[in-house]
């Protein structure tokens, strides 16, 4: 028999952030690409007008969401640690196809297993800011040179904000991929939207799975 | 015996007989004095005289006693002109519009109509005659003219309300139809058409868009042939068509922005400032100057910053201007000389026209392509005019650039210009490898020498005489090349809703695919990032297919596992 310890692991505002600029994104994703001149939908001038404005509201949502983490603390799942680290990449790796136990049991203390800390960590110190700071000076390029900029090549600064949004797909197809691999198909979607996180704790004489 | 009467009869009979033969013989060339209405045709409608004239100015010139004597030559008006206008002719003497030369003074070239060869008539050498109609001077003999003479200024060409008077200078003896007419009509009218000078002397006024018009409206040989964006369906223009000369709207006139200062017009193509700034007339200022858009809208005019974010790179007209020979003239787009000179069954010249009526071959002209509502070619310019002048080498297996303009993307004063592209297939003397000046048109009908090409189509005989005018070497070998030359686009500025919207140059293939030197988003890529991030992201596509593939194959296994005891 399993137990199932059941717990609140995504606060009201947390799932809001989650949801309303994973939407942002989606958005600026589509609306990237077509400026990008990948396709031809909503036509430049509404593809641009979506875009800016999707990132602007993305951003107003980030100064609420880092005073958030700093008020309440929980910056700290954000931590990085060594702990459980290859045992994860192997569960990924190997242990997941021969229904080994998940090395890791989520709980109040530690929301995210430590994969989920790292790549998280990165998005949000590394990806999104820098992200952030290409739009921003692509959609700037012409006050530049008051910030000494303009040595800056329009066309590389572009160039890498585009590189950067394929990192993003890139995270997003395997983060909708891994959230199919929790207790069920859909729990931990469940979990981003009603909070609740339901995580098996096995004990050794019963591996089934629920 | 022959009595008095017979003899009188006789008289009779040889007065009508040279009356019929100088008919004869005069008809063709008077051709286009047919109609009354032969002005309207080619330079829009008449200037409304029925309304009673508003007078700006602080004189009525048709008070002035001066105005009133009998008037026989056009320069007997100008000497009244000048008797109280003292320094008029003093300033326009100093003119490109007199002088027809402009030493250009970044590149130091010597341009200006007596100078630059160009893909459509080629050039004024030897042809003074002739071109001198469009010459704002009065009085020429031939090809020879005293440019000294205060009197010989032609005040009316441009100061005239009525209409009439550029069809007199244009009709003149000297005159020679296919300098303005594509096609030479056939059959003249009854009534020489007659221009009071009085009525003119009477009726002067400022410029117009008519009166500039009368030689910049016709520029090649007819309506819109040169420009593209000039041509008479702007003596009344509507909204659509351009917004500031809108006649029942602003009705800016060409001086609106072709500012003058003691009669020199500026914003001319062989040199101008991409933006010049500051142009609106504020007290204390110098005299206005106003020759780019921003003189008077300044840099950033747009309510949407990111458009204004466009002007360091892209000029207003590129945008302003979608289209151009929007007035229902055509413009010619290609002229193939190569092809003139041949004649029908009868041995006589022929013209050939499209449905629209535009003379697509006339024996005279060759083969020419014609075009409306044409989207412009798009460079990097910074105003400044580069030109192949006669004595330049020239490389014959490529097509010429009879000029070019200066600038490109890394250049501050750079912007994307539109222009439009004028074809050409034009004589250049095959063994200096050099364009040549070709005598086009006769001094008059009745003159002496043959060598003109329209009178005798031989050409060779026809560049000897240019190129001895231009006083320049002739090898006698005559081939022909492959012309292309830039006409800045700048009229003809469609209402803001009309203006292009982002998807012409944001886009693959897209107006701007041409420019060099700058990233367009939509159009350009950097393939090292490009390839990076894309096979970035089809590495984790294809690696959680793999995965997920696998938890399927796998999947028996673990729940065999998992009922085990």
């Amino acid at each position: 028999m399993s137990n199932i310890n059941r717990f609140y692991a995504f606060k009201r505002f947390e799932r809001f952030w989650h949801w309303t600029q994973a939407a942002l994104i989606l958005l600026m994703i589509f609306t990237g690409f077509e400026i990008h001149g990948t396709y031809r939908v909503l036509g430049f001038e509404k593809a641009i007008d979506l875009h800016t404005t999707a990132a602007w509201a993305l951003m107003v949502l980030w100064l609420f969401v880092i005073f958030w983490h700093i008020t309440t603390g929980e910056w700290k799942h954000y931590k990085p640690t060594t702990k459980n680290f290859i045992a994860m990449i192997y569960y990924y790796g190997f242990g997941i196809f021969s229904g080994s136990a998940h090395p890791f049991h989520a709980s109040e203390k530690e929301k995210h297993n430590p994969l989920q800390r790292l790549t998280y960590l990165m998005l949000g110190v590394g990806l999104m800011p820098a992200i952030w700071l290409t739009g921003l000076l692509v959609l700037f390029y012409n006050i530049w040179p008051e910030f000494g900029l303009e040595g800056l090549s329009f066309g590389w600064v572009a160039a890498i904000h585009t590189l950067l949004a394929y990192i993003l797909i890139s995270f997003m197809t395997i983060h909708i991929y891994l959230i199919t691999t929790g207790p069920t198909m859909t729990s931990q979607l469940r979990a981003m939207i009603t909070g609740w996180e339901e995580v098996e704790i096995e004990d050794e004489e019963n591996k089934d799975r629920t | 015996m022959f009595n008095c009467q017979d003899l009188r009869a006789a008289r009779q009979i040889a007065i009508r007989f040279l009356i019929f033969i100088s008919l004869a013989v005069l008809t063709p060339w008077t051709g286009a004095v047919a109609a009354n209405d032969g002005p309207t045709i080619l330079l829009g409608p008449m200037p409304d005289l029925s309304q009673p004239k508003v007078i700006r100015s602080t004189a009525d010139h048709s008070k002035f006693e001066i105005l009133k004597k009998k008037f026989r030559k056009s320069r007997d008006i100008t000497k009244a002109c000048l008797s109280c206008h003292n320094v008029s002719a003093k300033q326009i003497h100093k003119t490109k519009h007199w002088n027809w030369e402009f030493t250009h003074t970044k590149t130091g070239q010597k341009l200006g109509a007596r100078n630059i060869i160009n893909t459509f008539f080629g050039g004024t050498a030897s042809n003074e005659a002739s071109c001198s109609h469009c010459h704002i001077g009065s009085g020429w003999k031939g090809n020879k003219f005293d440019y000294k003479r205060e009197e010989n200024v032609d005040c009316l060409i441009c100061h005239d309300t009525t209409g009439k008077y550029a069809f007199k200078k244009f009709h003149t003896a000297r005159g020679n139809c296919g300098v303005c007419h594509e096609e030479i009509p056939e059959s003249p009218g009854k009534k020489k058409h007659k221009t009071d000078l009085n009525e003119v002397a009477l009726n002067v006024g400022p410029t117009s868009r008519r009166t500039c018009g009368s030689c910049h409206f016709l520029g090649g040989g007819g309506i819109n042939v040169k420009h593209g964006d000039l041509d008479s369906s702007l003596t009344r223009p509507s909204y659509d068509l351009d917004v500031h000369m809108d006649a029942d709207g602003l009705n800016f006139t060409c001086t609106s922005c072709h500012s003058t200062d003691q009669h020199a017009v500026r914003g001319s193509r062989y040199e101008n400032e991409i933006n010049d700034i500051g142009g609106r007339t504020i007290p204390g200022k110098a005299a206005a100057r106003r020759s780019s858009c921003a003189s008077c809208h300044g840099e950033r005019p747009m309510k949407n910053d990111k458009l204004n974010d466009h002007t360091d790179k892209v000029a207003c007209q590129t945008c302003h201007i979608p289209s151009i020979a929007r007035g229902g003239h055509a413009t010619k787009m290609r002229w193939d000389w190569s092809t003139s000179g041949k004649l029908d069954a009868n041995g006589k010249p022929f013209l050939k026209k499209d449905k629209k009526g535009n003379v697509i071959y006339s024996t005279q002209k060759g083969d020419s392509v014609w075009a409306e509502n044409v989207v412009p070619d798009y460079i990097w310019s910074d105003r400044t005019a580069k030109y192949t002048l006669l004595g330049d080498k020239i490389d014959p297996s490529k097509t010429v650039a009879i000029n070019t303009f200066m600038g490109s993307a890394d250049k501050s004063l750079s912007r994307i210009s539109p222009v439009k592209k004028s074809r050409g297939k034009q004589p250049y003397d095959a063994g200096n490898n050099r364009l040549v000046a070709v005598n086009l048109f006769a001094l008059h009908r009745f003159a002496k020498d043959k060598s003109a090409y329209w009178r005798n189509l031989d050409w060779p005989r026809a560049i000897a005489k240019g190129m001895k005018a231009a006083g320049k070497e002739f090898s006698g070998k005559v081939g022909f090349v492959e012309t292309e030359m830039l006409w800045p686009v700048t009229h003809m500025v469609a209402p803001a809703d009309k203006a292009l919207g982002c998807d012409e140059c944001h886009s693959k293939n897209g107006r701007l695919e041409n420019i060099n030197g700058i990233y367009i988003p939509s159009r350009d890529t950097k393939p090292v990032l490009e390839w990076l991030g894309l096979g970035m992201f089809l590495i984790s596509l294809f690696g959680v297919m793999i995965h997920t593939m696998m938890r399927i194959l796998t999947r028996n296994r673990r729940n065999n596992g998992g009922v085990k005891p």
